[in-house]
């Protein structure tokens, strides 16, 4: 029994030559089958990512220009296309700073706490919790500092902090897990030798320990920002939008980058406020890009070398 | 070598001696040390504690009035009425969602771990990592600029071609429906369910891989002989994560599904009719800003509900993560 098929399929490198038998011509068929199928799971991956990279590119690069970036919207109604996101660079770097001050050293020490003192039930306890606390959706953490600063000041209070401190509740578990692997990379044998040598614990964590990830937890931090950045849901609830910049973190509503686009999109989506929200969003990727280009020179130019 | 030191004897010295009580020196900078890194372990078991507590105390006022305080805000309906709908959107936005990310993510998890050449599965991995870096307002906009009229004529014509299927029926365009809605989530919670699953494929023994491929297996045959069934509880869990990002999602469902209207049917499994369904988060994120008082405490309360769901859900997945772990014998 010859079978010859008018158009053989290349045998794949680890398959036998099996082609001779109907079992073997189906589960051949199979294999070829399902190696298109896992192809295409990726190829259909990039649709939204290439689409979305493009349209943001597109659309959001006509809007982009100076002004837009330099000008903020006091004064600007109707289908003027003046005014711009000054305003809203500035509070989306102001807020993510503020999450930043409050996540990155919380984030840091339990982290340590985690890979330097912890082993009992308080370090099981804590590793299980900040992995379901990555898993808080974004407007719970909104809503959380809603809730918080309705009790601590009043319900109509609304200021920058609220935003720093929602965007922390989502930055600190990113910030711990991402510290802890990198702490759990500096080789044992660093901390004993440090140890021999009589050096106290404390001091062998800050200039052995921390010294040697540096730019790991730099790399981490970068990222976790990367991470938050962009956040929109728990800061529309808490700092809302304004239409020029507000300096002032503990009074009044700020303006942010993502909510920025949302609110612009929402007010006009046919119209001028599309083209603004689909600036903000390219500012918004630029900035996110920044950050991860920043993190990959960090880490590429500064780690300790991996053989 | 002086082993009586009186308690005076440092300050008569000058300076404390580092030997002072036998070998501990930097007693001091040990104990703020330990202190405070243990300190900001249990700030953050205090956070999570907070979040709960401080939702629930904002809840309360709404949990225990009579639906009349609040009458005005949810249209005369109680809590239950109000949040169960919007618990159901929820959870099915999320599965739909999960429906349409768990195929492709185990397939690309496979072609990464299993299919790519070595030098080609680093960019793919990246790649789809991108995904994850993508703000969700970004994909909002994406999804009604782009997605939504491009998907709208599929949808029309399943609607009318399988429209005798229930669940197909009654599309409207534009589509802003609940699918809409959740092939951006799909697309948003691709990049977790690939990422573990695919690190768990790459753990799958060695020797598994061998066994198969001795036996003459052909590289699909390996697949679902020695690596699908190794990672599955990994893939399970993935998906729980991915479920969980899912059900909390806020921007592109609120900027892509158009929201039922009061009175209108609350539980449709009609998922491409448009204006019948409505999730938690889209919901607090739009009626935010109208709320006020007893409002807030409904909406909060509906919050904690998405919080008591999205929490469970990844406990029950970290836990099915730490069991696999722990028996798996993979580390």
């Amino acid at each position: 029994m010859t079978a010859v098929t008018d158009r053989p399929v290349p045998a794949p490198d680890i398959a036998p030559n099996f082609a001779t038998t109907p079992s073997g011509r189906r589960r051949k068929r199979t294999n070829a089958i399902m190696a298109g199928l896992v192809t295409l799971a990726f190829l259909i991956a990039l649709v939204p990512l290439i689409s979305l990279l493009t349209e943001v590119v597109i659309r959001g690069g006509s809007t982009l220009t100076w002004q837009f970036l330099t000008t903020d919207m006091t004064g600007v109604f109707g289908d003027s296309l003046d005014g711009g996101v000054s305003h809203a660079i500035l509070g989306t770097l102001q807020i993510t700073g503020l999450a930043t001050l409050i996540s990155a050293p919380i984030g840091l020490l339990a982290a340590i706490y985690l890979v330097e003192y912890g082993h009992g039930r308080l370090a099981r306890t804590l590793t299980f919790f900040v992995d379901v606390m990555t898993g808080i959706p974004s407007i719970v953490a909104g809503l959380f500092a809603v809730a918080l600063f309705a009790i601590l000041i009043g319900p109509a209070y609304r200021s920058g902090v609220m935003g720093a401190i929602a965007l922390s509740v989502l930055m600190i578990p990113v910030v711990v897990r991402s510290c802890e692997e990198m702490l759990k990379l500096v080789p044992n044998e660093l901390r004993e030798a440090s140890y021999a040598l009589g050096v106290p614990k404390y001091l062998t964590i800050t200039k052995v320990v921390l010294r040697t990830s540096l730019a790991g937890i730099v790399t981490s931090i970068v990222l976790a920002i990367a991470r938050v950045i962009g956040e929109t849901a728990p800061l529309l609830l808490t700092v809302g939008i304004v239409t020029s910049t507000n300096a002032s973190m503990l009074e009044g509503r700020v303006a942010t980058l993502p909510v920025f686009a949302y609110s612009q999109y929402s007010q006009d989506a046919l119209g001028v406020g599309a083209d603004r929200a689909w600036g903000a969003a390219l500012v918004l990727i630029l900035i996110i890009m920044i950050l991860n280009l920043v993190a990959r020179f960090i880490s590429s130019r500064f780690s300790i070398a991996e053989k | 070598m002086s082993t009586d030191v009186t308690p005076e004897a440092p300050g008569a010295e000058g300076r404390p001696l580092a030997s002072r009580r036998g070998s501990t020196p930097g007693r001091f900078g040990n104990r703020l040390f330990a202190g405070l890194s243990t300190a900001s372990g249990i700030l953050i078991l205090v956070t999570l504690a907070a979040v709960a507590i401080f939702l629930v105390r904002e809840a309360l006022p709404a949990i225990t009035a009579s639906p009349a305080a609040y009458a005005d805000f949810t249209r005369d309906l109680n809590l239950g009425q109000y949040i169960a709908p919007l618990v159901f959107g929820t959870v099915l936005a999320a599965l739909i969602a999960l429906v349409i990310a768990v195929p492709l993510s185990i397939g690309i998890a496979l072609f990464i771990a299993h299919y790519a050449p070595k030098r080609l599965s680093g960019p793919v991995a990246y790649v789809v990592d991108l995904l994850a870096a993508i703000p969700s307002v970004v994909y909002g906009l994406w999804g009604f600029f782009w997605l939504v009229p491009k998907i709208g004529p599929i949808m029309d014509w399943i609607s009318q071609k399988l429209g005798f299927i229930p669940i197909f029926a009654d599309y409207a365009p534009p589509a802003k429906n609940i699918t809409s809605a959740a092939i951006v989530l799909a697309v948003m919670i691709l990049p977790i369910i690939t990422a573990v699953s695919r690190e768990v494929f790459l753990q799958t023994p060695r020797l598994h891989i061998e066994a198969s491929l001795a036996l003459g297996a052909t590289r699909w045959e390996v697949a679902r002989q020695a690596i699908l069934p190794f990672g599955r509880s990994g893939v399970i869990s993935a998906s729980m994560l991915g479920l969980g990002r899912a059900l909390g999602e806020t921007m592109a469902v609120l900027m892509i599904l158009a929201p039922f209207a009061r009175g209108t049917e609350v539980y449709s499994f009609k998922i491409l009719a448009s204006a019948e369904h409505q999730t938690i988060a889209a919901n607090i994120a739009q009626q935010i800003r109208e709320a006020h008082g007893m409002g807030v405490s409904v909406l909060i309360a509906s919050g904690l509900a998405l919080f008591a769901i999205t929490l469970v859900v990844n406990m029950a997945a970290r836990w099915i993560v730490a069991r696999r772990a722990a028996f798996s014998g993979a580390n």
